[in-house]
């Protein structure tokens, strides 16, 4: 079994909201990200799949195909976007890191032809990621 | 459903590598130049990764803030800006960066129950980082 990590760059807004919380309680447990204006990071994704190495080709996969999905699947849809009001995952999820990666897992996992998706790694900053590993 | 996640955080500090029960010959030795009697420092880069589910209503593990809180009080107020080979953690270890790591664990572990402590990752310069994940039960 060999892993795979391609890397991809995207940017976005996001703010956090709970409408089951009051006013003061959204301040108090997400203090300057419920700013309702939003805010952005430079997210840093790190997708890694595992596989067999096929004898044929070399690779564990083909990473233009793996590519292809990370740009259709997530880039297209989040980069350059307001997460709460543009991703239809978070009309209903707080567009959280933890939520990202979720979502990000969700979108990749049944695209994937021949690799089996290991983990996604969400950055929203450099000093701060999540890593989901699929249902437990 | 359960996410991994890890913060990272900056300190200096300076240590001094020897073991009492050494000779001087042995020491230098094994430590080299970080055995020089005053010491060097390091910029210490500690990574905290910390586990549970997504909590429904917050979508968060944790509240960030929580973990800031305690990494601040437990972990950089403690570290930052000393000489380890002074504090009471190190009377009878020697502060190489593996001690340090298992220091900052157990600390954390006491510290901080607001998420699962998975492992805390201690970089001491670019080129090398030591991992602690508590003792495993196979052992």
């Amino acid at each position: 079994m060999v892993y795979l990590t391609r890397k991809a760059e995207f940017s976005a807004s996001h703010y956090y909201h709970s409408p089951e919380f009051t006013p003061e309680e959204n301040r108090r447990i997400f203090g300057k990200c419920n700013n309702p204006h939003g805010h952005g990071h430079n997210y840093t994704l790190e997708v890694t799949v595992k596989g067999d190495i096929d004898k044929r080709s070399g690779f564990v996969v083909d990473l233009k195909q793996l590519k292809e999905v990370m740009h259709r699947e997530v880039l297209d849809a989040m980069d350059h976007r307001f997460l709460n009001k543009e991703v239809p995952e978070f009309a209903t999820r707080i567009p959280t890191t933890e939520n990202l990666a979720i979502a990000v897992w969700q979108r990749l996992e049944p695209n994937l032809n021949h690799a089996k998706l290991h983990r996604v790694r969400v950055y929203e900053t450099s000093d701060l990621f999540v890593d989901f590993y699929g249902e437990e | 459903m359960k996410a991994h996640l890890t913060r990272r955080y900056l300190f200096s500090a300076s240590h001094r590598l020897h073991n009492d029960a050494m000779t001087a010959e042995e020491n230098r030795a094994t430590y080299g130049k970080c055995n020089n009697p005053h010491g060097h420092g390091h910029n210490y880069a500690l990574e905290v990764t910390v586990s549970g589910r997504v909590d429904g209503r917050t979508g968060m593990v944790c509240n960030l803030a929580d973990l800031d809180k305690v990494v601040q009080e437990q972990v950089l107020e403690r570290f930052d800006h000393e000489n380890l080979n002074t504090l009471r953690h190190f009377d009878s270890i020697v502060p190489t960066t593996e001690n340090l790591c298992v220091v900052i664990y157990d600390i954390l572990r006491r510290a901080f129950r607001a998420a699962h402590l998975e492992k805390v990752r201690l970089e001491e310069t670019l080129m090398n980082a030591f991992e602690y994940e508590g003792e495993r039960d196979s052992l």
